[in-house]
This record gives structure tokens, C-alpha cells and sequence, in this order.
């Protein structure tokens, strides 16, 4: 565990001195935090929304809305969409993150003087995964506590507020938050164990978000609704998915492998 | 502290390493000498735990490389053929993390030793990726000695460096062949293996030779002694030739060259025939044939040489 701290601490002394990857720690939730809450903003601004109702809504949408004004309903409506967003955090950052640590022990060459010493398969992992994932969930979960204050400051009535604080967001942060940071971390792993150019582990690694993306715009277009048993289903898949690719990652990851393709 | 049994290397229909069997004892500068691509750096790896070998087998410090790659992977260092040093960390966080990886008890001592050791505690604040090529290879070289091991691997350790450099990182090696480390030393410089190493093995694929460098010379071209004459008169070179004790008779450039068995017993007799001749014996030395002459024979032939 000692070896798996001092990955860690090696990892974020490094790794946050690389621009790129403080930008997208930095400003992403930045961006996905703000974008929600200039909505809240602009409707707030906005009044009545130009007489929007309950039936402007997709149906399985409108029978969340219960009690709720037409104007109220929408500002949670739009706001809901943002959620599947915020779940990009804990995606692309660890991605970004997981990415350069491999592949950049590669092209550096510093991984050979790092396979010598006597740290495991395992703590080495755990170090680079760990490393990328935490600051991936901090983020995440800073982000949304900033986005939970500002809502309850711009939401048009007490009744949204009481909505956005509804228990699915919480489950959809902090239970999905760190299972989607794994499996982005594990995918990265993978991808970085196989690849010998950063920047290709990092495009590669991108491609995690696109389920999430098929998720965003299935939900926009009225396809499903993100509701509590969607997301129990969400997690439950995503413990499977995430204990097949951290074996997967496991395996892939073969010092011998590593160290003989290198050209 | 080392001993190989057919330690063999294949990568897919390649044998990199073939048959290796090898001993290096406690204490031994062991140089080990080849061309590129002949397998010098997969042996490394093999004996350092990075891969493992196709067949044979290897202890390290008493460990089997096979069964017990952690406790290999505590007793032995390895500078590496590029140093590998995190450019944005500084020199001593860098030495920092690899002692903290090797649970140096005494990091901080032993970090200031081999900094101050190797000309580099003033700038140990600084950035490794700020250092040049001799500085970086001198922190690899602190990095690969800060747990203390009792093996040290060293890859090319003077490649790419300016003589002055080079100078300061073979002086170090002295330094640690003075304090009885063992070294497994692989290097292109044939001088600086003939300089630091007791034993070399020169290598292909397979062991070609291994014996100390005086020993090979003497295996491959024997001993001559080269006898520097006032004039040389034909007759004595027959004459020598006649000698019982002499192997063969040589003359270059108005030099008589002397092959013996045992020149210290058996330059004398010679120089006493000599000199009852009549020839006036200027002086006498030893004809010292370069490792390179050895290595480059050797390599051409690509056969062992019989011990």
C-alpha cells in the first residue's frame, strides 16, 4: 500500500504539471458546471417561459413533473438532460490522466527503471489508476456540489429545487461517478499497456465517452428517461463491466510485452 | 553472485541469448562485451527480472530470476541504456520515488550521499529534464545505487557522453570497484572494459570468450616479447627460431618479435643467446595487443574460443 501512495504522489507531481491535463481537470467541470447553471439563469430571467406547459414535455417526463407549473417542469426538464453531462467527468479526465501514464513512462524511458524495482503488477496499477480516478470523482463531485448550491440559488421556485436535490442525482454522482471513473481508468490502462504515442492512447481513450453520449442524445430525443431503476440498472452493469476490464487490464498489462515492443 | 545455467532467450523464431552459461563472483567487475543487436541487453533484462528467459535458469545474489523475481528485484540496480529520469520532477524527488519504490530506510542520507558522491547536490532542486547528458547519466547511476544493491547492472554507461563526462562516470565505476561492488558492466568502449573490468565475456548470441582481458590476448595471440636490436642480422632470427623454448619468430620494421610461453622465466635465455651472438639489445618490451584486436577477431569468427 506504501508503494501504491508513493505511485500516486509521483503520479500528480507529474502529471498536473502537464498543461493539457490541468486544463481538462480544471475547465471541464468548469464548463459542465456552469453550462447547467446559466440555463437555471436564463430561465429564471426568462418568467413563465413563454407559457410552456407540462404537455410541451416528452410523456414519460411530464409524470415527473406532478405538481410542478409548466415553466418549473421545463427548468427541470432542461436541467435534467445536463445530468448524463456531468457524467463526462468522471470519463474523459481519468482517460486524459490514465493515458499519459503508461505510454509517457514509454516514451520517457522511465518505465524499465520502474519495472526493476520491486513493485508489483498490481501496486503499479493501482497506483496509475488510482492516481487518474480520485482527482476524476473529486472533480466530479466538487462540481456538483457547486452546481447543487447554485441551483438552489437560481432555481425559479422551491419546488424545482426540491427536485434537482431528488436522491437519482445523488446515486447518479456519487455511486455512478467513481464506477464510470473506473471503467475509463481500466479502459485507458489498456489502452496505454498496447499503444506507443500518447496522444493516440489519449484520442483512444476519448472513445469511452461515447456510450454516454448515445445515453445524452437517446434521452434528449425522448428515446428513455434516466430515472432511479435506469441508473441501479446503469451501476449494476457498469460493476460487471468494470470488474471484466480491470481483469482484462490486468492481464493486458505485461511488463515482459511491454518492454520488447518498444522500438 | 551470479551464475547462469543455458540461459536462452527466444523472441518468436529470433534466439537473442543461446546457452548462456556464466559466473560472475562477490566483488568482480565482469565486462560484457558484444555488437549491437548481439544480446547483451535482453541478458540484462533476463538477469535483472524485466523479462524472463525461454530456458535455463539464473541466480542473482543467490535468487533464482525465475522463482524469486522480487527478492532479485531488491538486491540488484540497473542504469538502464537511456538514464529514464522524470524531466519534471527534480533530481532529488527523482531519487526520492525510487527510494521510497526500494524502502530505502535512510532515503534523505542516502540520497544526499550519492548526490554529493556524484557532483550533483548543489542542483538538486533543479528539474532532471534541465540536466546534461553526463549529469542525467550520473543521477541514473545515484538511482540505480541508493538501495545499496549488491548487484549493479550497467548498460552502456558512458554511450553518448562527451570525453569529459565519460571520464567522470568511468572514474566513479573505479570508485565502486574499489569498494568491492559487483558490476555487470556492457559497453561498446573496448579501452574502458580493458581498464575496469577483472574478467570480460564477449558475447553474441552466445559466450564466444570469457576470461580476464590479459588471459584472452594471451589465449588468442600468446605472449610476445618484442626486442628492440642496435641492427638486425638475419642469422639471428634463425637462431632464436631454434631455441626450445621459443613458439615463433617474427621480425617488423628491424624488430624481432618473440613468441613465448613464459616470458618472465624465458626472456632471459633469449637475451642471453642474443647478446653471445652479438647483437646489441637496445631494449626489451611486451607487444601489447588492443582488446579490440581480441574483440574484432573473435566477433569475426564467431566461434567460442576454448578455455
Amino acid at each position: 500500500m506504501k508503494r501504491v501512495r508513493v505511485l500516486i504522489a509521483k503520479e500528480w507531481e507529474e502529471v498536473f504539471r502537464n498543461r493539457i491535463v490541468l486544463f481538462t481537470v480544471a475547465f471541464l467541470p468548469l464548463l459542465l458546471t456552469g453550462l447547467p447553471l446559466g440555463i437555471l439563469y436564463a430561465m429564471r430571467e426568462a418568467g413563465d417561459l413563454g407559457g410552456m406547459s407540462t404537455v410541451d414535455m416528452p410523456a414519460e417526463f411530464a409524470t415527473l413533473c406532478g405538481g410542478l407549473s409548466g415553466a418549473e417542469c421545463g427548468q427541470y426538464f432542461l436541467v435534467s438532460q445536463f445530468m448524463l453531462l456531468f457524467m463526462m467527468l468522471p470519463l474523459i479526465i481519468p482517460a486524459t490522466i490514465a493515458s499519459y501514464s503508461i505510454v509517457g513512462e514509454k516514451t520517457t524511458r522511465t518505465l524499465e527503471p520502474l519495472l526493476a524495482t520491486p513493485v508489483t503488477d498490481l501496486e503499479l496499477l493501482a497506483g496509475k489508476g488510482l492516481a487518474a480516478a480520485i482527482p476524476a470523482i473529486l472533480a466530479t463531485w466538487g462540481a456538483f456540489l457547486v452546481y447543487a448550491i447554485g441551483a438552489r440559488l437560481l432555481a425559479i421556485s422551491p419546488a424545482v429545487v426540491a427536485r434537482l436535490a431528488d436522491p437519482l442525482w445523488l446515486l447518479t454522482v456519487f455511486l455512478l461517478g467513481p464506477l464510470l471513473a473506473l471503467a475509463a481508468v481500466s479502459a485507458a490502462v489498456m489502452i496505454s499497456s498496447r499503444v506507443n504515442d500518447p496522444r493516440a492512447a489519449e484520442q483512444l481513450s476519448s472513445l469511452v465517452i461515447l456510450p454516454l453520449l448515445l445515453l445524452f442524445f437517446g434521452q434528449i430525443s425522448g428515446l428513455f428517461l434516466l430515472n432511479a431503476s435506469l441508473i441501479l440498472w446503469m451501476a449494476g452493469g457498469l460493476v460487471i463491466i468494470d470488474g471484466g476490464l480491470l481483469a482484462f487490464a490486468m492481464q493486458l498489462f505485461q511488463r515482459e510485452s511491454i518492454l520488447t515492443r518498444w522500438k | 553472485m551470479i551464475r547462469t545455467h543455458e540461459l536462452t532467450r527466444r523472441f518468436e523464431e529470433t534466439t537473442a541469448v543461446d546457452r548462456l552459461n556464466l559466473e560472475v563472483p562477490a566483488g568482480e567487475v565482469f565486462g560484457f562485451l558484444g555488437p549491437n543487436g548481439a544480446g547483451k541487453t535482453t541478458t540484462i533484462r533476463m538477469l535483472t527480472c524485466l523479462i524472463g528467459p525461454s530456458e535455463g535458469e539464473a541466480e542473482v545474489a543467490g535468487f533464482s530470476i525465475r522463482r524469486q523475481a522480487p527478492e532479485v528485484r531488491r538486491r540488484v540496480g540497473i542504469l538502464t541504456e537511456a538514464p529514464g529520469l522524470y524531466d519534471s520532477l527534480t533530481a532529488e524527488r527523482n531519487l526520492a520515488f525510487f527510494a521510497a519504490l526500494y524502502e530505502v530506510e535512510d532515503a534523505a542520507g542516502a540520497i544526499e550521499r550519492y548526490l554529493r558522491l556524484l557532483g550533483l547536490w548543489e542542483r538538486r532542486h533543479e528539474p532532471a529534464g534541465t540536466f546534461s547528458k553526463g549529469m542525467r547519466q550520473k543521477l541514473a547511476i545515484a538511482r540505480a545505487l541508493l538501495h545499496e544493491p549488491q548487484v549493479l547492472f550497467l548498460d552502456e554507461p558512458t554511450s553518448g557522453l562527451d570525453p569529459e563526462a565519460a571520464h567522470l562516470v568511468r572514474e566513479f565505476i573505479h570508485e565502486l570497484r574499489r569498494e568491492g561492488r559487483t558490476i555487470f558492466l556492457c559497453t561498446h568502449n573496448l579501452d574502458e572494459a580493458d581498464r575496469l573490468c577483472d574478467r570480460i565475456g564477449i558475447f553474441h548470441q552466445r559466450l564466444l570468450a570469457l576470461d580476464t582481458p590479459a588471459a584472452l590476448r594471451q589465449r588468442l595471440y600468446g605472449r610476445v616479447t618484442v626486442f628492440h636490436l642496435r641492427s638486425l642480422d638475419p642469422v639471428w632470427v634463425e637462431m632464436i627460431a631454434g631455441l626450445p623454448v621459443v613458439r615463433s619468430v617474427q621480425t617488423v620494421e628491424g624488430k624481432l618479435l618473440v613468441s613465448l610461453d613464459d616470458p618472465e622465466a624465458q626472456n632471459p635465455e633469449v637475451v642471453r643467446a642474443l647478446v653471445a651472438a652479438g647483437a646489441d639489445i637496445q631494449f626489451v618490451g611486451e607487444l601489447r595487443r588492443s582488446l579490440e584486436d581480441v574483440y574484432l577477431r573473435l566477433i569475426e569468427a564467431n566461434s567460442p574460443v576454448p578455455a
